[in-house]
């Protein structure tokens, strides 16, 4: 038993599942990106090279940061997100699970964002501290929507809490996203999705022009490399939590290999073309925009999903 | 190291800082990530801050206040890095040979591993400099 849990965690669906799709899919996002800017874009193995040349380079440790933060956040980080696609595969793929790990993906979610915080603010650079600041408002900016938006699947499904068990109502119900709360949650959840994976128009903690990278700012060598992978990794997680929640799941037999990879390419695309369409907007018009549509939005998409439309 | 050499020769990322130019080189080199030329297809990437860069390339003359700053901006790069130099000021000084406030040798300041003359250089002149880096890191 003990063998096949550290198989899940480190083949599949867990590390090497999940890092090598998502430099796959990482690389759909540059050559998409690419192809709508009418270039020609990068070549397939593109960001395995990038990581591995990453991997050999010097690394430096910043003489002002203090020093196990600085180290141990984005690994620390990698470890989590290992965590949180390891609970999301073994429930789409192997239907397994425990009694509210649903919950505790939103947390170790959360956990992520704190860890990018904590390592940007840990550097010493101004930039940095600045790109963390920017980091916890939009964090307070798009959590309680996303925490709202994933409660409406619990309610569809008679308050399960289990995605194993929310994936079981589907099957029988037919998807989330055909009634009309859980299609007005599916596109809260994709904007909120873009805001935490600090794609544009969210990339407000990075912002390249603006504070040359924000948190990532000092890192380099093999730490900077685990940035990067983590970045591709939350390609992979919140697509598939996205797909566990509203369009009820893989099935993973004839045809239906097909339309799983159909509907992962679906979100995909979407959030690419959201990020090649919308430029960066300011923090406070961020804030304004979740706190004033998103949220308000999503509290009516529970009162309608209580009532069961 | 043949294989890491490989590896860096399929993704450098470009750090770009102007030694006191007259910008004529930097619009030159921001044509290069533009639709008509996009070194994207070499994994060549414009980034942000030099803690993450492979490149290092450079226009224009040192003067004396420039060339600390530059010093000092080599010097935070992770290593291996390379320097890219690029225009006629940084190959021949050009018009500025005289100048009384040019550092006497720019080599002295960072070493140097390529040089693109040119004033500016054409694009293409560009990508051929760094095709022959890349030729040089494959071996």
């Amino acid at each position: 038993m003990i063998g096949w849990k550290i198989f899940y965690l480190l083949v599949f669906p867990g590390l090497l599942f999940t890092g090598v799709l998502g430099l796959i899919v990482g690389w759909v996002d540059r050559k998409l990106s690419a192809r709508l800017q009418f270039r020609v874009g990068p070549p397939f193995f593109q960001n395995f090279n990038d990581f591995l040349k990453l991997l050999g380079k010097e690394t430096i440790i910043v003489k002002d940061s203090i020093k196990s933060v600085f180290v141990a956040t984005p690994l620390a980080a990698f470890g989590f997100l290992v965590l949180i696609s390891t609970m999301i595969g073994l429930a789409l793929f192997f239907h397994e699970g425990f009694v509210g790990d649903l919950f505790v993906i939103m947390y170790l979610l959360m956990i992520f964002s704190v860890l990018v915080i904590l390592g940007g603010s840990s550097t010493g650079n101004v930039y940095s501290s600045i790109g963390s600041g920017r980091e916890i408002k939009l964090l307070l900016a798009d959590e309680l929507a996303f925490i709202l938006i994933c409660l409406i699947p619990i309610i569809k499904s008679g308050y399960q809490i289990q995605l194993k068990n929310i994936l079981e109502v589907q099957s029988v119900q037919g998807p989330f996203i055909s009634s009309v709360s859980g299609a007005i949650a599916f596109v809260i959840g994709i904007l909120c999705i873009q805001a935490k994976m600090t794609l544009p128009p969210f990339h407000i903690p990075e912002a390249e022009t603006e504070i040359v990278g924000g948190p990532y700012m000092e890192y380099s060598g093999p730490l900077l490399a685990f940035w990067q992978l983590n970045h591709y990794m939350m390609f992979v997680i919140y697509p598939f939590l996205l797909i566990a929640l509203f369009l009820g799941g893989f099935d993973l037999h004839g045809i239906g290999i097909l339309w799983a990879v159909l509907k992962y390419l679906l979100i995909i695309v979407i959030m690419i073309l959201i990020k090649n369409t919308n430029p960066r907007i300011r923090i406070d018009t961020a804030l304004n925009f979740f706190w004033r549509y998103a949220t308000p939005i999503s509290f009516i998409g529970i009162i309608l999903a209580v009532f069961g439309v | 190291m043949g294989w890491y050499n490989k590896r860096l020769a399929k993704s450098l990322w470009v750090f770009h800082v102007s030694g006191s130019p007259c910008n004529n080189c930097d619009i030159e080199i921001l044509d290069l990530i533009t639709p008509a030329f996009d070194v994207e297809r070499f994994g060549l990437k414009l980034v942000g801050s030099i803690r993450h860069a492979d490149v290092l390339l450079v226009t224009g003359i040192f003067n004396q206040k420039i060339a600390p700053r530059i010093k000092k901006i080599y010097e935070q790069a992770p290593k291996p890095i390379f320097v890219v130099a690029v225009g006629t000021c940084m190959s021949g000084d050009c018009c500025f040979k005289d100048s009384y406030n040019k550092v006497k040798k720019r080599e002295d300041i960072i070493p140097i591993d390529l040089y693109i003359p040119g004033c500016p250089p054409k694009p293409e002149a560009m990508i051929a400099g760094v095709v022959k880096l890349i030729g040089v890191l494959n071996g």
